[in-house]
């Protein structure tokens, strides 16, 4: 007990270290390092370093120190590690960001202090509408885009009847928004399955199976994602009734996925092989600086932060106070991407193309994803024009 | 009776006499941080008292007690998001949605004892949780964001960091007196002779349950003043502050700090938390402390911090 | 018609599942009043065994021995070096204690074997459909799921009910100082019921994982539904915990097959899809509470103490 009381001394002391206003440029990195969903974080965060490694880890002449805050994958904690960031460290951005209802609980903090937030992954709908702010950008995508481009796709594709599985929460929803938007063929039926608890879905798959559509969406991110294919195999759907997917098949869940994964079609507006200098450099350098892992979107989106976050400081020479300077240069979207050139919207998410993605043997016998098209070109997402900022 | 200044009383002015101070350390240091924080602390300490009073004097091991820190913040971000800002309204709301709560699902889970209980308070917090979850005008899972704070009519202004940390401790100081004022009244001397001998309390012709259930209700009221707060304080709500591993959290901090004292819940949440923040500081791997930290605890410091305390005390 | 068979069958085999889980609990705490949250930790390091030892061995059986071995000699272990230290305390205590322990394996699983998690592939012969009745394909797993989780309930039936160790876990159920002032060795006795509850949890955990995936905390979710069966089969009863393994199960399955669908006589398309899931989880705990209130000591309880 009196080791739990230094302990507790120990901490007062730690917290009460005020924070030196040196000549550095700080961010803050909030994501997931604990828990089951901490793989997801540690891309992130690997992705994060490699980028700041290729900037010689020095930002408009000056050194980078960032802090990395693990969420928990709870808003309140999120919330919590996004104040300690902005009130204690001072950090001048702060990004990362998985899930978006952590977001949604940081996003008044880190506005209300006009710091800098860059969302390398969590796109709900509020952020890119109605709470859109001059202080948050985004390196991802809006939450329905996504799957907007796999219905797109299937039309292209003239698929004519479709059963939608998502999870009942905000993202899954959206998702399954998404596709309705786009999908021009028949909605035969819509499950909703309780989140993050229900891990079988058998009586899902049942109905989907009686229900005689042609084919089967799905939203199923990380863990979920590898059950509910290793299921559809199972039951022998796989044989009857193709699946096409948003967010479920990635380079995480693809050494877990296996055979079950092979030829079942994705929408991504990045992909691990997609053809530009920064994106090869990006992806040859991150297999050989963490041996053994390959990057993942969610890694790309947080290395593009960096990036984003590069170009402001070097146009104002370092200087962080020149908030205004800064936004009007990552307006411009002006980095090298390693998706390729994009656009800010006004609600500053970005334009971009999003591609098909295909899981396929690659010549030493591994899995991998590869881009197979173009499914949509310079795609904005829905709800631009609910955001009133003016470009 | 023996003298009052023995290391127990000592620690517990300290650190009473330190949470008053805080805001000025804060703005000497300029650490505004340590003020938000402490906020925290402060309300979970409250929660955790309330827990106390019937776990700890009235013997009923509730493991739903988080429902009550989703309805009270509930309350206040509904009332909020329909344009209704003021505190005078959303609070004596929030207490009184808490009190029904808790009295109907009182009245139903009394009729069980020990584990039985424990479960069926569960199951009714987990029930809360799924409504929760299914308010999708109010964010669903993803939770309600709160624009502006309760106000109370330029009384006190809830976003100054400093009056909102008085408030919560006002809060927490008031509840702590309220219980020691219900533990030594005569009512508190039936809960905790139901606690100790239920058949004895019921043939002296006490109604055994009533009392229990009163003592039920007004935890979860103080329970759901502590929600508001807290709401207050993170500015958001969402149904993840309402799942079953932080009322699982709250035992832990009663248990911690020493269950049937007066204070032990304040400091077992101030340690709990104070651990969390700073083992997390040190390592990813916090838990792999935390854990064998908390067996050896209960192994051997049993009354929590208090009860170690108390030994030191007598010598 | 064949929709209701299919899905019957798939509330079985879940309820059969959470039986093997809630089996080991309900010994436990029937006989040594001991509340053991880690009994989920026990359920995830059944998979994690199962994965690292189908993989090193290239064999399904073999690993997934193996990996029962090793559940039952980690349940030992730690009922021998801390657990045993915590019967006869207060159920707060034993709560907080293994609280600490889920906490720390979460922890020690993530430190070993990493954050990704790991997967358990089936061999060939497990992964095809299998046709029950004409028109009816069941996933040949599954049905294996439920084949071995009734033997394991026929074995557990045998073994209680008609042998000599099973006699004593039934005196030790309904009255502990009982059988200790009869001479019989407890503290053997109770080690080992602890190893057998710890395999049965690893034995539900192995069987899960080629079906969800191997992953850190994957014990939480599934430990709270063991202990609502528990609850509502009577502490100390394997039949109460039988009968309620299976009407939770069925319950569960069931109220996701069919609630959406009559939800939406009732409301519009999209209320219904999303107040559907919601509600049906919301089944198992309003379950609960009924019976608790009608008959607060469960469905079939133990023996009077």
């Amino acid at each position: 007990m009196k080791k739990a009381f230094w302990l507790a001394g120990a901490a007062v002391l730690a917290l009460a270290q005020p924070a030196s206003a040196g000549d550095t440029i700080k961010i803050g990195f909030v994501s997931t390092f604990s828990g089951p969903t901490a793989v997801i974080g540690n891309d992130m965060r690997n992705s994060f370093e490699l980028a700041l490694d290729h900037l010689g880890r020095k930002m408009g002449g000056k050194p980078v120190e960032v802090i990395y805050e693990d969420d928990g994958q709870k808003p309140d904690v999120g919330k919590q590690k996004t104040e300690k960031l902005i009130q204690s460290d001072k950090v001048d951005f702060i990004a990362g960001y998985i899930w978006s209802n952590v977001l949604l609980a940081s996003l008044k903090t880190a506005v209300d202090s006009k710091t800098f937030l860059i969302s390398a992954n969590a796109g709900p709908s509020q952020l890119a509408g109605e709470l859109c702010s001059p202080y948050v950008f985004s390196t991802s995508w809006q939450n329905d885009q996504t799957p907007q481009a796999v219905g797109t796709y299937m039309n292209q594709k003239g698929v004519k009847s479709v059963f939608l599985i998502g999870p009942n929460y905000a993202a899954g929803k959206d998702m399954l928004a998404g596709v309705k938007s786009t999908f021009k063929g028949q909605v035969v039926g819509e499950e909703y399955t309780v989140w993050p608890s229900q891990l079988d879905f058998s009586a899902e798959l049942t109905k989907a199976k009686n229900s005689k559509a042609e084919s089967i969406f799905v939203f199923y991110p990380g863990a979920a994602g590898v059950q509910f294919l290793n299921q559809y195999a199972q039951a022998g759907i796989k044989a009857q009734i193709p699946l096409y997917t948003a967010f479920t098949i990635d380079e995480l869940s693809l050494p877990l996925q296996k055979e079950n994964a092979l030829g079942v079609p994705g929408a991504q507006q990045w992909v691990n092989d997609l053809p530009n200098a920064e994106n090869k450099k990006f992806v040859e350098d991150y297999r050989k600086k963490f041996t053994g892992l390959r990057p993942t979107f969610y890694g790309a989106q947080s290395y593009d932060a960096a990036n984003l976050i590069n170009s402001a400081v070097v146009a104002v020479k370092g200087d962080t106070s020149k908030k205004d300077e800064m936004k009007a240069e990552m307006e411009k979207a002006n980095f090298k991407s390693v998706r390729g050139p994009f656009k800010y919207g006004n609600n500053h998410i970005p334009i971009q193309n999003f591609y098909l993605q295909d899981v396929v043997k690659d010549a030493d016998g591994q899995l991998a994803l590869k881009t197979v098209a173009t499914i949509v070109k310079d795609d904005q997402d829905r709800f631009a024009d609910k955001c009133p900022m003016k470009k | 009776m023996k003298s009052h200044i023995n290391v127990r009383n000592v620690v517990v002015a300290l650190v009473a006499l330190g949470l008053l101070l805080l805001p000025l350390y804060s703005a000497v240091t300029g650490n505004i941080f340590i003020l938000t924080l402490f906020t925290r602390i402060v309300i979970f300490a409250l929660a955790a008292a309330s827990l106390n009073l019937i776990m700890g004097y009235g013997g009923m091991m509730s493991f739903g007690h988080a429902a009550y820190l989703g309805i009270g913040g509930y309350a206040v971000g509904i009332l909020a998001y329909e344009g209704i800002g003021s505190g005078f309204i959303q609070w004596p709301v929030a207490l009184a949605a808490s009190a029904l709560y808790a009295l109907v699902i009182g009245a139903l889970s009394l009729r069980t004892r020990g584990v039985y209980f424990i479960m069926i308070t569960l199951a009714f917090a987990q029930m809360a949780y799924y409504i929760a979850s299914g308010l999708s005008r109010y964010g669903g899972d993803d939770g309600l964001t709160i624009y502006k704070r309760s106000t109370f009519g330029g009384l006190i202004d809830l976003s100054n960091r400093v009056q909102f940390y008085y408030l919560c401790l006002f809060c927490l100081f008031g509840g702590v007196y309220l219980i020691w004022r219900i533990i030594n009244s005569r009512f508190g001397m039936v809960v905790r002779g139901v606690r100790s001998n239920e058949q004895r309390m019921q043939a002296i012709g006490f109604h055994a349950n009533r009392y229990r259930l009163v003592c039920f209700v007004i935890s979860g009221t103080i329970c759901g003043l502590a929600g508001a707060l807290l709401a207050n304080n993170t500015d958001f709500i969402s149904p993840a502050g309402m799942y079953w591993t932080r009322s699982g959290e709250l035992m832990v901090m009663v248990v911690f700090g020493g269950m049937g004292s007066l204070f032990g819940p304040v400091l077992g949440t101030i340690v709990f938390l104070l651990l969390e923040e700073v083992l997390s500081q040190f390592t990813e791997y916090w838990a792999l402390i935390m854990g064998p930290l908390l067996l050896l605890i209960v192994l051997f410091a049993r009354g929590g911090i208090m009860g170690v305390l108390g030994r030191f005390s007598r010598g | 018609m064949l929709v209701l068979v299919e899905q019957s069958l798939n509330g079985l085999q879940f309820g059969l599942l959470l039986f093997l889980l809630a089996a080991g609990l309900t010994l436990v705490f029937g006989i040594m009043d001991f509340v053991n949250l880690a009994h989920g930790s026990l359920y995830m390091m059944g998979a994690y065994f199962a994965a690292t030892f189908v993989a090193w061995t290239n064999s399904f059986i073999l690993g997934i021995l193996l990996a029962l071995g090793a559940t039952l000699l980690l349940g030992i272990a730690l009922e021998f070096i801390a657990l045993r230290h915590l019967y006869g305390r207060d159920h707060l205590d034993q709560v907080l204690a293994t609280f600490g322990l889920i906490l720390f394996f979460n922890d020690a699983v993530r430190l070993i074997w990493g954050p990704a998690g790991l997967s358990l592939p089936l061999p060939a012969w497990l992964t095809v459909p299998v046709q029950i009745v004409p028109g009816v394909f069941y996933p040949a797993y599954r049905l294996s799921i439920i084949v071995v989780a009734l033997a394991v309930a026929a074995l557990l039936y045998i073994v209680v009910m008609r042998t000599r160790i099973g006699m004593l876990i039934r005196a030790g159920a309904s009255n502990r100082e009982m059988i200790g002032a009869l001479g019989i060795n407890i503290k053997l006795l109770f080690t080992l019921v602890f190893g057998l509850g710890a395999a049965l949890a690893g034995l539900a955990g192995l069987m899960q994982a080629p079906i969800l995936t191997v992953q850190i905390g994957m014990g939480e979710n599934i430990l709270i539904l063991a202990f609502v069966i528990i609850v509502i089969g009577g502490i100390g009863s394997i039949r109460g915990a039988f009968m309620a393994a299976i009407f939770v199960g069925m319950i569960d399955t069931l109220g996701r097959a069919f609630l959406p669908d009559l939800l939406r006589m009732v409301l519009s398309s999209a209320a219904a899809s999303t107040a559907a899931p919601a509600l049906s989880s919301m089944l198992i705990y309003l379950l609960m509470a009924i019976v608790l209130v009608v008959r607060p000591e469960g469905l079939f309880p133990a023996a009077k103490r």
